[in-house]
């Protein structure tokens, strides 16, 4: 497949950081998945050819970081964390909020519209700060019910 | 971004310029930066290995090991390039402090960085940031670029004809990279799988060479070292714990957040002073006082000086300065079961204690805590645990294994409360569906 001019930027600055050529595979899979929206079989395909590797050996790689998916997500990804911090402070009430919001049962799920996908995860980092979920890459902390309708009301609002 | 906090008790020496724009190197500049690896490069390495074994500092990733010890440990001929390796793949749950560091002062870690290249005679040098910290990746490359084009970093550095390249790292999810040898492979392009040692990274790491490997909040504390001195800096501690660390209040506390503050600081003055107390007129239950891996001590134990030693000698440890704070309405049970749900789901299943014990644990704790235990289910929790602890390649079976041993141990009478099909005290009603029995 070919790359976005983007990603071939992205792909020659990397390449010259390391001794070898699969070591940007993790970081650089990253970048791939934020243009296409999950690892396609032909982006898999790409990467084993340039990083010199198989494709299985790719998706062996894939299978093992929890932010890297083969599948489709939503356009923005909410991801609401339930570990102890936020568990302490509402974490699981805020997952349901979410889900019942977006009309989203099951983890991963995607809204109707197709613009939202609502994941469990593990700490984000933002124990202090809890209850707290990133949407893409952004951080929405010290969350409560009124303050999660008003995030997703600005995403929406963006599409 | 997240919000800062401040108490009067605090000694700022990392956090001395949060809030003060210092991730602009123009800024980071008049703050003083840059003049501790120019004085690094002046001092040579032997003279920085000195002065930060003089400094007490150890380890703030959790392990506290000997920062200036852990240095001298690489050896100063080597074939292959010797390597630096930052480790902010902050991922342990309770610890939120590196995220502040790379988002208020990136140049102190790279700075911290270059010195212990500096220092190791190593001439390249890699930061990794955890995937979900994105945002603060963006900042950290910022950080890079600018330092290149000031010429503080690539051929040459300030003159002093050594070759320092900085580069950056991102990774993709995954908590067990933060171990040191899967965060290698990581950085190598492989799943987090740890590697057996000896031999160890200082001698065999990054690519086969000798590779120092600290923690972000370590890296952050070095420049500020340098400066001070060594002695100024352990003098700010307790013995044999140098300097300051940044303690990450979370949970019921009434002003959760990030404080630094000298190690020894007493917990109990943490939580009531510091963090305004229990909130809600509800009283304190128990704390977990270094991050998810650590055993937890109850309202009697919090007494205690927060250092590594005195952690220890307490049955815990001071960890990765994550202080989780539970009060009186929450149900033990319900917090290891989402304890262990976490290490179950990060165990990579290299190994067969580890994985077979999260998952077993996970199984008999989702089951107990939904009133389907037994008498038996205590001891079993306790006999997984046991059997996981040092039993793995990577501490990661240790991490799930302590604390399911410090609940049952200490909090025993609140697991005989779920049992006979009783609801849970605290009416705390998962919508799990029992599991089968470990074994009666």
């Amino acid at each position: 497949m070919k790359f976005s001019d983007q990603l071939e930027a992205r792909f020659a600055e990397m390449i010259s950081h390391y001794p070898t050529k699969r070591s940007l595979l993790v970081p650089f899979l990253l970048y791939i998945q934020d243009e296409l929206g999950y690892l396609t079989q032909e982006a898999i395909d790409e990467m084993g050819v340039r990083c010199e590797i198989t494709s299985l050996e790719v998706k062996n790689v894939i299978s093992y970081y929890s932010m890297l998916r083969t599948k489709p997500a939503g356009k923005y990804n909410v991801q609401v964390c339930t570990n102890i911090c936020c568990l302490l402070r509402g974490g699981e009430e805020m997952l349901e909020h979410v889900k019942n919001r977006l009309g989203v049962t099951v983890n991963k799920g995607i809204s109707q519209d197709g613009v939202f996908s609502v994941e469990e995860v593990e700490c984000i980092g933002a124990c202090s700060w809890a209850p707290a979920m990133q949407v893409n890459y952004d951080f929405h902390e010290n969350l409560d019910e009124n303050k999660i309708d008003q995030i997703l009301a600005d995403y929406r609002a963006k599409v | 971004m997240a919000t800062l906090v401040s108490h009067p008790d605090e000694v700022k020496i990392v956090t001395s310029r949060f809030g003060k724009g210092a991730a602009n190197i123009d800024r980071y500049i008049e703050l003083d930066g840059y003049k501790a690896v120019k004085k690094a490069l002046e001092m040579g390495a032997d003279a920085i290995i000195q002065e930060m074994k003089t400094s007490n500092l150890r380890g703030r990733g959790g392990a506290g090991f000997p920062t200036g010890m852990k240095w001298s440990f690489v050896p100063k001929e080597s074939a292959k390039p010797k390597y630096v390796l930052c480790n902010g793949d902050e991922s342990e749950p309770g610890t939120c402090k590196d995220r502040l560091i790379f988002e208020h002062d990136p140049h102190a870690v790279i700075e911290g960085a270059m010195i212990a290249a500096i220092a190791v005679g190593a001439h390249k040098v890699y930061i990794y940031v955890r995937g979900e910290y994105r945002v603060l990746l963006e900042i950290v490359q910022k950080a890079i670029a600018e330092a290149y084009a000031k010429g503080f970093c690539g051929k040459n550095i300030f003159g002093s004809g050594y070759d320092l390249d900085v580069y950056w790292h991102g990774g993709a999810g995954a908590y067990e990279v933060g171990e040191e040898s899967a965060l290698m492979e990581s950085l190598e392009g492989k799943r987090g799988i740890p590697r057996i040692r000896p031999p160890f990274p200082a001698v065999v790491g990054l690519w086969g060479g000798p590779t120092v490997i600290n923690n972000a909040e370590t890296l952050a504390s070095v420049p500020h070292i340098i400066l001070m001195g060594g002695q100024k800096y352990a003098d700010v501690g307790v013995p044999r714990n140098g300097g300051t660390r940044l303690f990450c209040l979370s949970g019921h506390v009434a002003k959760p957040g990030v404080y630094e503050l000298p190690l020894g600081y007493n917990l109990k003055k943490l939580i009531y002073e510091v963090a305004g107390g229990i909130p809600k007129g509800h009283k304190l239950k128990a704390v977990v006082p270094g991050g998810s891996s650590v055993p937890c001590l109850t309202a009697d134990e919090v007494d205690i000086a927060l250092d590594f030693d005195s952690m220890m000698k307490a049955g815990t440890f001071l960890g990765s300065g994550g202080v989780i704070v539970l009060d009186d309405h929450t149900c033990i049970v319900k917090f290891a079961l989402r304890t262990i749900k976490f290490y179950r789901h990060e165990s990579c299943g290299w190994c067969i204690p580890c994985r077979e014990g999260t998952d077993w644990l996970d199984k008999t704790l989702t089951r107990f805590h939904n009133g389907g235990g037994v008498a038996k289910d205590i001891d079993n929790m306790k006999y997984l645990a046991d059997n996981m602890l040092g039993r793995t390649f990577c501490p990661l079976g240790d991490a799930a294994a302590m604390p399911i041993q410090g609940f049952v141990k200490k909090f025993r009478a609140e697991f005989e409360a779920h049992l006979d099909g009783r609801p849970c005290p605290f009416a705390e009603h998962p919508a799990i569906s029992a599991l089968p029995v470990l074994s009666h």
